[in-house]
């Protein structure tokens, strides 16, 4: 297979007992690529996470990563991947040098290397002067960045990230992603996240979005925006299945109801906006008009709201 | 090797750190011995004196079976941090770390260990209260270490599958406890009704405090008449560690 791909998905499926959480998913991530895991919460893309993190292997299927395969040679691929868990894998009752240190010997490095690499990797993501503090004593944003800075000791050619910013404050999380982009571009780290967050999902280079355990779209989310064509208008209104049949049949357009909203993709639709406010204007509460998100691009291509799934 | 000793060495070193980072956790594995022996060790001494342990003062009698309970309460204690790990997240990082998973047992197997007979040695710089000399402790070393793996790797089984740590507290006292009262710790077999003395017969721990006495007392002492042979009771131990040891690691594997 050509070394450009870092990862390479073949049809995995998982089930935990009778319940199935993924079934069928395929795809590859190019090396140097960020890539994202879109979902909402139970679609999926944890148990995605880990498997790929070789915390468990797939009922079936098989993912490779750097062409070793994540069942067979899962040591080999450990080597090579740095693993960044939601829940930060510390030891709360130690100092952060102490985890980094533990953390560090783990991966074999030991001695004065393993000294300078955490000094090295305290620096990078200023937790330098809190080394000797107990992490239990650490903000969440401060355990999540010791939890990356373990994740990196070893130089990984792959990094594995569940969820990164949940937790964080925005600045947080903007440092993180400044982090991230820097390890890409400077040392050609690939980097694979998984989120629940639209707009997290919008920074990477491609977005796999997952639902219900199935690959719904893959590919850059500047492309899967223009997919849907145009505008997005969300209408509010008292009456929103009335309103919505009746703009069907005036219009000849594709409208449904979303949360009690009426929502309408079209070109242009600011001219749309003048003719839906002349026509039905005593129905309208309000209109907004917006260029689509990958939010939309989920709604188009499931028929139901990200946020209402997945329970 | 050296990778897999780096990674047990690493562990081992977090084990000892935690527990001396956690007060409560010396003063409890330590105190509570202190006293039961203190206080079942006078009153039963002064009830029953001589009745059944021979010439032996039962203070005497009773001293080796703290020794073992001090060694099952840290060791078993010590393995409960397997589920706060779990629920922590730090076993999360172990587990996809390039260490097999016998690495991550032999680091936490051996931690509450050495735990175990720190504090196993710590009593017993009381021996010379009851007229056991000093020289008693390097020479039950061995014993008292071979005795605390076992139960470490018994308390690193148990917790694995636990998910709460009241669950292990249950254990703990439907199971460990008796399992402790019957290994001859507070009363001899000999003296015993006759289910009793089965029931010692096939507790392996009967064997463990066996094996300490002896190492304690040396041959042709008083102290050691009516116990199972020093090979026997060094056989079962060692049988016993390793079962349980072994067992530890497939659980280990499977998940």
């Amino acid at each position: 297979m050509s070394n450009n791909i870092a990862v390479e998905v073949l049809n995995i499926a998982h089930s935990y007992g009778d319940r199935k959480a993924l079934a069928g998913v395929s795809f590859q991530v190019k090396r140097g690529e960020i890539f994202g895991l879109l979902g909402p919460n139970g679609g999926g893309k944890t148990t995605l996470f880990r498997i790929l993190s070789t915390s468990f292997p797939p009922t079936s299927g098989q993912a490779t990563i750097f062409g070793s395969d994540v069942r067979s040679q899962a040591e080999a691929v450990r080597r090579r991947i740095g693993v960044v868990f939601q829940n930060p894998s510390l030891d709360k009752k130690l100092t952060v040098a102490e985890n980094l240190r533990h953390r560090g010997r783990l991966y074999g490095l030991r001695g004065s290397l393993l000294e300078d690499r955490m000094k090295e990797m305290m620096e990078r993501l200023a937790v330098a002067d809190r080394a000797g503090d107990i992490v239990e004593t650490l903000s969440g944003g401060l355990q999540r960045r010791v939890e990356l800075a373990g994740g990196l000791l070893h130089r990984p050619e792959l990094l594995i990230l569940d969820e990164p910013s949940v937790g964080l404050d925005p600045g947080a999380r903007r440092d993180l992603w400044l982090y991230l982009k820097h390890l890409r571009e400077r040392e050609g780290v690939t980097i694979l996240l998984t989120t629940h967050l639209i707009d997290e999902a919008d920074r990477c280079d491609r977005v796999l979005i997952l639902n219900q355990g199935a690959v719904v779209a893959l590919d850059t989310p500047d492309t899967l925006k223009e997919q849907i064509g145009g505008d997005v208008i969300v209408i509010s209104s008292r009456t929103p299945d009335e309103l919505c049949a009746a703009i069907r049949e005036r219009f000849a357009v594709d409208a449904a109801v979303f949360n009690g909203k009426v929502r309408v993709e079209r070109e242009s639709g600011h001219a749309f906006v003048s003719q839906l406010v002349d026509a039905f204007s005593g129905m309208i509460d309000s209109v907004t008009l917006a260029k689509p998100t990958l939010e939309d691009v989920f709604i188009a291509r499931t028929g139901h709201r990200f946020w209402e799934d997945g329970q | 090797m050296s990778a897999f000793l780096l990674a047990t060495g690493t562990l081992w070193q977090r084990e000892m750190v935690r527990f001396l980072r956690q007060r409560s956790r010396v003063v409890g594995a330590f105190g509570s011995p202190l006293l039961f022996w203190l206080l079942i060790g006078s009153g039963v001494g002064s009830s029953f004196r001589g009745a059944a342990a021979g010439e032996m003062n039962y203070m005497e009698y009773f001293f080796p079976g703290t020794v073992v309970m001090i060694l099952l309460f840290t060791s078993i204690f010590s393995t409960i941090s397997i589920i706060e790990d779990r629920k922590e997240g730090f076993l999360q990082a172990v587990l996809v770390a390039p260490v097999p998973r016998s690495a991550f047992v032999l680091g936490k197997v051996l931690g509450g260990t050495s735990l175990a007979v720190a504090q196993g040695v710590l009593f017993m710089l009381l021996a010379p209260l009851v007229g056991i000399p000093l020289s008693a402790i390097p020479a039950a070393l061995g014993m008292m270490g071979l005795v605390a793996f076992g139960l470490t790797a018994l308390g690193y089984t148990i917790a694995w599958s636990m998910d709460s740590t009241q669950g292990f507290h249950a254990i703990m006292n439907l199971f460990l406890i008796p399992m402790w009262l019957l290994s001859g710790s507070v009363f001899p077999a000999s003296g015993a009704s006759q289910w009793l003395k089965w029931v010692m017969m096939v507790n392996p721990l009967t064997y463990g405090l066996a094996a300490v006495r002896w190492s304690i007392y040396g041959a042709g002492s008083p102290a050691t008449l009516n116990l199972p042979s020093f090979a026997v009771s060094l056989a079962v131990s060692v049988v016993f560690g390793a079962i349980l040891f072994a067992a530890a690691i497939l659980m280990t594997r499977q998940r």
